[in-house]
């Protein structure tokens, strides 16, 4: 078995704007999603929004410089993710269409295992 | 071959290498004590007792980490038999969705066909260490992600099946008409095509989109001798010679169109290939029945709206009901963003334009369509068509 992390991207302004029957589907789609999938699920977590995000970036020497916003601002922002375990590409990408993406897409990657 | 040994590696790489080291012993082996009877399982097998050997040694078991995926570890029945699935396999991997249309035909070229990489950077246009990065980058991601060696289940068979077809048909028009070069006619990608579309008939023999392929390859490829004169030069499917179409290819052709249409919806790949089927089947251009073709386009366009098929369509309208309507159908396409950089589009235009007497017109979008087009006989054939226009009036 191998692990990958499916990241939700998401427009944020998608969310805010939803009206509760909306959120409360997205809600109900990950719960189902969890339920179904509790053996293959090794962790997940919903982030605050980019609007909350701090960046600290290394000078290279000591110094760090810590600025207010996520790393790139784009339109469709990193909003979770579900650390899963599959035999593969395939029952992964099976495993991603089950996690409700309203207003983006998800991004499925491999972790890396070192020897 | 390569795919028998890959199931023993689950390492593209090193069956690769497996399956070179036995084309190396035949070259010792064979002048010795004769050739086998069976040559091809000869060298699969010793492909994959090399491949073994590899696999006992530590350091390479630890290179083939992560392994291809296999659901089936059981050990592998002999080579023969083995054969069609282990290919079905190795296309499935090759022409995984995961991977880029551009890899996958690399892939496909490369580990199915057995071009080398040279050979594969020539047929695209590339230089061999750029195709080598592609090649490499997509095995690479083969074996990170996982992208599973095995057939895919029956759900997820139809859309696998479309993704290699695509690929298939990609090879093939890329050999019918060069975008660039030379040549109109890349015999090598062409032919390479055929094979694949041959090799997937024989694994999927029920499946009618892979029959309306092989017969929309081998009705379109019926006309290869005679797309151009003996000096090279482009001649239309007007000007061509119906008697040299390859007969044998056409009645194979045919035959899987009418099995192909039985399915429906009937497929894209089936109803191109039964437009092609109506010019093979006409005596002459002028006995060619095109209210037949618009009426196979109109239900193309509808299973496969694309731009280029409104732009044939455009055109055969054309043909059935003169170039006026021709023309009126193809100014609806004026504005499409696919189109804009597509010579066929002008080039339809400056034939109707000129039939209909406008030959100021008619040379302004022969001189677009020159524009638009880097392939030098098809330029050649432009260039003919603006001189037959004379002198600016």
């Amino acid at each position: 078995m191998s692990q990958y992390l499916i990241l939700i991207y998401g427009d944020e302004a998608g969310y805010a704007g939803a009206s509760q029957e909306l959120n409360d589907e997205i809600m109900a789609g990950h719960m189902a999603f969890g339920e179904k999938n509790a053996a293959a699920i090794q962790g997940g977590n919903a982030l605050q929004p980019t609007s909350t995000a701090t960046t600290v970036r290394s000078d290279g020497a000591d110094g760090f410089t810590v600025t207010d916003g996520p790393f790139v601002e784009t339109k469709e922002a990193l909003g979770g993710y579900y650390l899963v375990e599959a035999a593969d590409l395939d029952e992964a990408i099976e495993l991603a269409k089950q996690v409700p993406s309203n207003f983006g897409a998800l991004e499925v990657r491999p972790i890396m295992v070192f020897n | 071959m390569l795919s028998a040994t890959v199931r023993v590696t689950r390492d593209l790489d090193i069956a690769e290498e497996c399956v070179q080291d036995a084309y190396a012993q035949a070259l010792v082996v064979w002048p010795a004590g004769g050739v086998p009877s069976k040559p091809g399982a000869w060298l699969t097998t010793v492909a994959r007792r090399r491949a073994l050997d590899l696999l006992r040694r530590d350091a390479v078991l630890r290179r083939a980490l992560p392994l291809l995926v296999e659901d089936d570890i059981a050990p592998p029945a002999e080579p023969t038999d083995a054969i069609p699935d282990d290919r079905l396999r190795l296309i499935c991997t090759c022409c995984h969705p995961a991977l880029a249309r551009e890899s996958q035909i690399a892939l496909t070229l490369r580990l199915l066909c057995g071009l080398t990489t040279a050979e594969v950077a020539r047929a695209f246009l590339v230089s061999e260490p750029t195709m080598a990065a592609r090649l490499t980058r997509a095995k690479k991601k083969i074996a990170a992600a996982r992208i599973p060696y095995r057939i895919p289940s029956a759900a997820q068979l139809p859309e696998r099946v479309d993704s290699i077809l695509a690929v298939v048909h990609l090879v093939f028009t890329t050999g019918h008409t060069a975008p660039v070069g030379d040549d109109l006619v890349r015999r090598d990608l062409v032919e390479r095509s055929l094979d694949l579309a041959r090799m997937l008939r024989s694994l999927l023999p029920d499946n009618a989109d892979v029959a309306g392929l092989l017969a929309l390859i081998l009705l379109t490829d019926a006309r290869r001798a005679t797309r151009t004169a003996d000096d090279g030069s482009l001649l239309r499917l007007a000007d061509q010679d119906r008697s040299a179409w390859d007969r044998a290819e056409i009645g194979e052709g045919v035959a899987l169109v009418r099995e192909a249409l039985h399915s429906r919806p009937p497929g894209r790949y089936a109803l191109q290939a039964a437009i092609a089927a109506v010019h093979a089947e006409a005596s002459s251009w002028d006995a060619t029945d095109w209210a037949e073709v618009v009426a196979l386009y109109n239900v193309l366009a509808q299973i496969w709206p694309s731009p280029v098929v409104a732009l044939n369509r455009a055109v055969a309208v054309g043909f059935a009901r003169g170039a006026a309507a021709g023309l009126v159908e193809l100014d609806t396409l004026a504005a499409e963003p696919q189109l804009a950089g597509y010579s066929y589009l002008p080039a339809a235009r400056a034939e109707f334009l000129q039939q209909l007497g406008h030959a100021d017109a008619a040379r302004l979008a022969f001189e677009e369509a020159l524009l638009l087009t880097e392939n030098v006989v098809e330029r050649q054939f432009l260039l003919g068509r603006l001189a037959s226009l004379g002198a600016s009036s």
